[in-house]
């Protein structure tokens, strides 16, 4: 019955706006999220508690940093590459973000092109992403050898405080664990676009639901989370 | 539903389970599709490769102390807002899901705090006991 409280869009306009809409929509027993579909409510729920975690991360590895008598190593040096004969500072790390980031641009592109129903460029645009995304976690592998074969274990160093290499690697490494899951429901959810399967309503072969389009912004929503966490990993442990 | 069982008894009278679906189907036009011109994504990605390339220099013309760490929350928290708002499409969602999903990490502060404390009483009792960094 979680249709009795669907509002129509003409029924949205009147409905209060601000601190009123708030109490509004969230009073009594009915559907908080008034034009939010169960997908995206519970993607969103979803990427709340997955701010968590990273946060309770990124806060572990605050607080090892700031509780250590032992200099921390500068990342600007461990992560800077010799180009060319000079050493550049944390040039690996910033072409990942703008790699990131370019594979944000597209993925948001895809999800408009979902919508107006463009089935080639939504999928040619997923498919994109995730090569980018594949990219990323391709240069994060080089770079975890690269610090490895350097003598980063999470035991300890050659440069400073042993809980640089643990931080690091539990960090980065569930990052790039969720950019892996990601890049892989892109291919995912690119097939069936690109098989017309939200066109035609074909069953999930999973659940066996029907998907639609908003499907991609959904998916979209997790691959703009996976660049929104590296933003802040980017601030907080490449370059504070 | 009302409204939707009467469209789904026209449409498939004969067919008891399909009016589920046009229900469901009724009710997926109140649900709104955050469609937008492709030109305001263009000019976020810009603004993010900006703020992106801003953060670098900061480390690349090696900027220390609070210059250094507040230049790279603003440029982090410009970057955060801009995802979240324009990509994720937070600015054109109903306050009590912009609410709902964007105070509680707010709240992640008050651990930041607690964190804080703890980790310089840790370093207070290890400096005391071990005397200062090797």
């Amino acid at each position: 019955m979680a249709e009795t409280s669907l509002m129509h869009t003409d029924q949205m306009a009147a409905r209060p706006a601000g601190w009123r809409g708030i109490a509004a929509d969230w009073a009594s027993d009915q559907r908080a999220f008034k034009n939010v579909s169960w997908g995206k409510a519970m993607m969103w729920i979803f990427l709340l508690s997955d701010t968590f975690i990273f946060g309770c991360f990124l806060l572990s590895y605050m607080t090892a940093r700031i509780s250590t008598r032992v200099p921390w190593p500068n990342p600007s040096e461990v992560f800077a590459l010799r180009i060319g004969g000079s050493e550049i500072p944390l040039i690996l790390i910033a072409i990942m973000t703008f790699v990131l980031i370019s594979s944000s641009g597209t993925m948001a592109m895809a999800v408009n092109f979902g919508y107006r129903r463009d089935r080639r460029k939504t999928a040619i645009l997923m498919l994109l992403t995730a090569a980018l995304g594949a990219t990323f976690v391709g240069m994060q592998a080089f770079e975890w050898t690269k610090l490895i074969t350097e003598g980063v274990r999470p035991w300890g160093n050659p440069w400073g405080a042993a809980q640089f290499g643990s931080s690091f690697f539990m960090i980065t490494g569930f990052h790039g664990t969720h950019v892996t899951i990601g890049v892989i429901f892109l291919i995912i959810v690119a097939r069936k676009v690109w098989r017309g399967d939200f066109d035609v309503g074909r069953p999930g072969f999973f659940t066996s639901r029907r998907g639609r389009y908003e499907n991609v912004e959904i998916m979209g929503l997790y691959w703009h989370f996976v660049d929104l966490v590296w933003v802040f990993i980017f601030a907080f442990f490449y370059l504070w | 539903m009302a409204e939707a069982t009467a469209n789904g008894l026209g449409q498939h009278a004969l067919h008891g389970t399909h009016a589920q679906d046009a229900a469901t189907t009724a009710a997926a036009h109140a649900e709104v599709h955050q469609e937008h011109p492709i030109k305001l994504y263009l000019v976020v990605w810009a603004w993010l490769f900006i703020l992106s390339t801003c953060s670098y220099l900061v480390d690349y013309f090696g900027i220390h102390g609070y210059l250094r760490w507040s230049l790279i929350l603003i440029f982090m928290m410009l970057k955060a807002g801009l995802i979240v708002a324009v990509f994720m499409h937070m600015a054109w969602e109903r306050l009590a899901m912009m609410y709902a999903i964007v105070l509680p990490p707010i709240l992640v502060l008050v651990f930041v705090t607690m964190m804080v404390l703890e980790a310089d009483y840790t370093l207070l009792t290890r400096i005391a006991f071990f005397g200062p960094g090797p």
